[in-house]
């Protein structure tokens, strides 16, 4: 038997489309646009001046308080522009515009492709230098891992995880990046490790990417700390707390973080991220995208420098398809609708879904008939219905009561629905209303 | 590219199942049951489970076009799949006046007063039922003796004719049983009147149109598992539970009692188990609450049917315990993720 996680999830269909096809180099852009607000948390600060030249690994933003990130420089020209700019958030946010006129990187980054196994460092200086090379989570939430390397006091971690699980339907880029470079993802988590002081580590990989599987599987034989399991395909199964309770049995309270019952999740692309910085010297500056979609002519995987804009990658993968009706950020459970294709690749961005014109719009939706589809695929054992109808009726005692703010919006409910209803919608907005209500109690 | 994109929040993906598929996989998990019957009772099936159709859907698009002036909803499948069920739960040899009567009430009473589709407290068909059944007692209680396989052609049985109420008619299994207790005649004695388990379980016995074949209402249940309309948390407890109890009283005092076998083929039982217990609107919305909801159905169904005036429980089982549902629903609650119980 395979490992899930217990408790609900959906299966919808995959449409890996991209996942044969071999990472390529996106070409580089005219300009980027690299936003300085790529992470959950404070914003960084810009430290350079319009006019100014800068070099591909130059740091140009710098994290302000813990919760917070660098941002580097993706590529070598001349700053033309600090200002507000539309990034795939939807918003107008502070960003810095290069205009590109070269490719020098930093002396001091090492762009060999040689394979370096050996750790020199301590677990400190590890953490030190993950902050330094801006490096957040990459499966999607940005939340900065040098935050999640530090342990809060009393805490102690016992096993890294490594998410490979990449549940969304379309995106392959992290699956891409498990086949081709495997062997930097495992050095990754082997630093990672060090720096938690944790003697065991876990990959899980659902079963649709066996080619990957077995390549880690076999990878893994010369570290014995580490382990590497296939998991049954379900979504949501890249959600951290699914993926701990699938893999551990153990239960995130709500409301806690993973490090209460000892675990730290990374995903697999932060985890190269991890041993590039550590071992390469090179900051967060690029990251693997998928590009693709139903009428996509040549979905792909592409490596492109922070602050590429989506429309050239679009037109890399062969351009807008005529019917196109929803242009997403992510993948299509969880991922964000966007209104520009100006807006730039950022460490989040992992990748652009084109939905033609007939999927992009809901079904009208009609009256709730019971039939309790939605409590039995949600994952964290909620009642998406009733949270809907309270959240209409704004009952917000009721709605904290009913766990509402336990949700983590994977999208389970409305994607099951029968009658078309927007459960989640409703319940983002309560999520809203009662969070701002219990920050206010304190 | 297209001038407009739609921007919307996740999920940007659906399953693609319909509130209307979902009752359309009810009606086709109906077809069994139903061809079982047109060949026992003969075309009477088809003509008063059309007219029990057409006058659900007929009667629910007048109140709401013309009462509620609400949008119609009449092709969601939801009032014709009434229908299908107000007539499974009638005899073949009902006059067609009272078939209409029926389905005004479960559709007028049972459910647009209520404000329709996902609002009723009670299953619809089984109001209509009861109502019929309490208000026309005769004529819901005389039972035509089914033709079974003796002729491969149903007897045409036209309900405009006196043939359907010249049609001979008989007791049900249950009746005779309740019968052969009145008089106090030991099970033995009762049993020799039965049909054989066999006739049974295939459905060459008195009772409603869509009741009778057992086996062709699990061939539903299975169809209903597989496309997962349903889960199993509803019928099969109630199954187990009747099986359960009906076992420790026949073990008890074999004589007075009929064995579970018996029970679970006979009357109303599978067809309420599978298809009205189940009804979305009407039932709880957990596992756990589904379980004891079908507990309560499948005890009082034996209490009523082993104790109480009438032979047949299952229609009164259910309407009680859809009462009970708003109450079930508030005290079982899912396994809350990272809660401790």
């Amino acid at each position: 038997m395979l490992k899930t996680f217990p408790m609900g999830g959906v299966h919808p269909p995959e449409n890996k489309f991209s996942a044969g096809n071999k990472i390529i180099k996106a070409d580089l852009p005219e300009t980027v646009n690299i936003p300085l607000s790529q992470h959950l948390g404070v914003p960084a600060e810009a430290i350079v001046n319009r006019g100014d030249e800068v070099k591909t690994g130059q740091l140009i933003g710098s994290s302000k308080g813990f919760v917070s990130s660098n941002i580097h420089s993706s590529v070598t020209g001349k700053v033309i522009k600090i200002d507000k700019s539309l990034d795939s958030s939807g918003y107008k946010k502070a960003s810095v515009s290069i205009q590109v006129s070269g490719d020098e990187w930093l002396p001091e980054i090492d762009r060999s492709s040689d394979l370096k196994k050996e750790i020199g460092i301590s677990g400190e200086e590890i953490i030190k230098k993950i902050l330094e090379a801006g490096i957040v989570g990459m499966g999607g939430a940005t939340f900065p891992s040098h935050v999640k390397m530090s342990l809060p006091k009393g805490k102690t971690a016992e096993i890294v995880i490594l998410n490979g699980v990449e549940c969304e339907p379309y995106l392959t880029s992290d699956h891409r990046l498990m086949l081709e470079k495997g062997e930097e993802i495992l050095i990754g988590l082997r630093i990672i490790m060090k720096a938690l002081g944790v003697n065991r580590g876990m990959v899980g990989i659902e079963n649709n990417k066996k080619d990957a599987i077995q390549h880690f599987t076999n990878l893994a034989k010369q570290y014995p700390e580490i382990e590497v399991f296939p998991l049954k395909v379900k979504y949501p199964q890249g959600g951290e707390k699914q993926l701990i309770k699938a893999l551990t049995g153990r239960e995130v309270p709500s409301g806690g973080l993973p490090i209460d019952v000892g675990v730290v999740v990374h995903n697999v692309g932060t985890s190269f991220a991890v041993y590039e910085a550590i071992q390469k010297n090179k900051p967060l500056i690029e990251r693997v995208v998928t590009v693709t979609g139903k009428g996509v002519s040549s979905p792909s995987n592409l490596l492109a420098r922070i602050g590429t804009p989506v429309s050239q990658l679009i037109e890399a993968a062969g351009g807008i398809p005529e019917n196109t009706g929803k242009i997403v950020n992510g993948g299509p459970m969880m991922g964000k609708a966007l209104n520009s294709t100006d807006v730039p690749v950022m460490k989040g961005t992992s990748g652009i879904l084109l939905i033609p014109g007939e999927e992009s719009k809901r079904e009208q939706s009609s009256t709730c008939i019971r039939c309790t589809k939605c409590v039995n695929v949600c994952p964290m054992g909620l009642e998406p219905y009733l949270l809907m109808t309270l959240s209409e009726k704004e009952k917000f005692e009721r709605l904290e009561n009913e766990k509402v703010m336990d949700c983590i919006e994977c999208g389970s409910c409305s994607f099951v629905c029968p009658s078309n209803r927007p459960l989640l919608d409703y319940i983002r907005l309560a999520k809203f209303r009662v969070g701002n209500i219990i920050r206010n109690r304190k | 590219m297209n001038k407009t994109i739609t921007i919307s929040p996740s999920p940007h993906l659906h399953s693609g199942q319909s509130t209307s598929g979902l009752m359309y996989n009810v009606l086709i998990a109906l077809i069994p049951a139903f061809a079982v019957s047109v060949w026992m009772f003969g075309w009477g099936v088809i003509i008063i489970t059309g007219v029990a159709v057409v006058s659900s859907m007929l009667f629910e698009f007048l109140i709401q076009k013309f009462l509620l002036k609400k949008e119609l909803s009449i092709t969601d499948g939801s009032a014709a799949l009434t229908g299908v069920l107000i007539a499974f739960c009638l005899p073949v040899n009902i006059p067609l006046w009272l078939v209409i009567l029926g389905s005004l009430i479960a559709i007028g009473v049972g459910k647009m007063t209520f404000g329709g589709l996902g609002n009723n407290p009670f299953n619809p068909a089984l109001v209509g039922r009861v109502f019929l059944f309490i208000s026309f007692p005769v004529q819901m209680t005389s039972w035509p003796v089914p033709k079974g396989f003796d002729t491969l052609i149903p007897k045409f049985m036209s309900p405009f004719s006196q043939d359907i109420l010249d049609a001979t008619t008989g007791a049900t299994p249950l009746g005779i049983v309740k019968e052969g207790m009145r008089v106090s005649e030991g099970m033995d004695n009762i049993l020799a009147n039965l049909p054989s388990g066999m006739e049974m379980l295939y459905g060459k016995m008195g009772g409603s149109m869509g009741e009778i074949a057992a086996l062709a209402l699990l061939i539903g249940l299975a169809y209903l598992l597989i496309t997962k309309v349903i889960t199993w948390h509803i019928p099969v407890t109630i199954m187990l539970t009747v099986t359960v109890f009906t076992g420790i009283l026949w073990l008890a005092n074999p004589i007075a009692n009929a064995n579970p076998v018996f029970h679970l083929l006979t009357g109303g039982l599978m067809l309420g188990a599978i298809f009205m217990a189940t009804d979305y609107v009407t039932s709880p919305m957990t596992s756990m609450g589904m379980i004891i909801y079908a507990v309560g159905i499948g005890m009082l169904t034996v209490i009523i049917r082993r104790f109480g005036a009438y032979p047949e429980g299952v229609q009164f089982a259910i309407l009680i315990m859809n009462a009970f549902v708003p109450l079930i629903n508030s005290y079982f609650k899912p396994k809350r993720f990272g809660h401790k119980k």
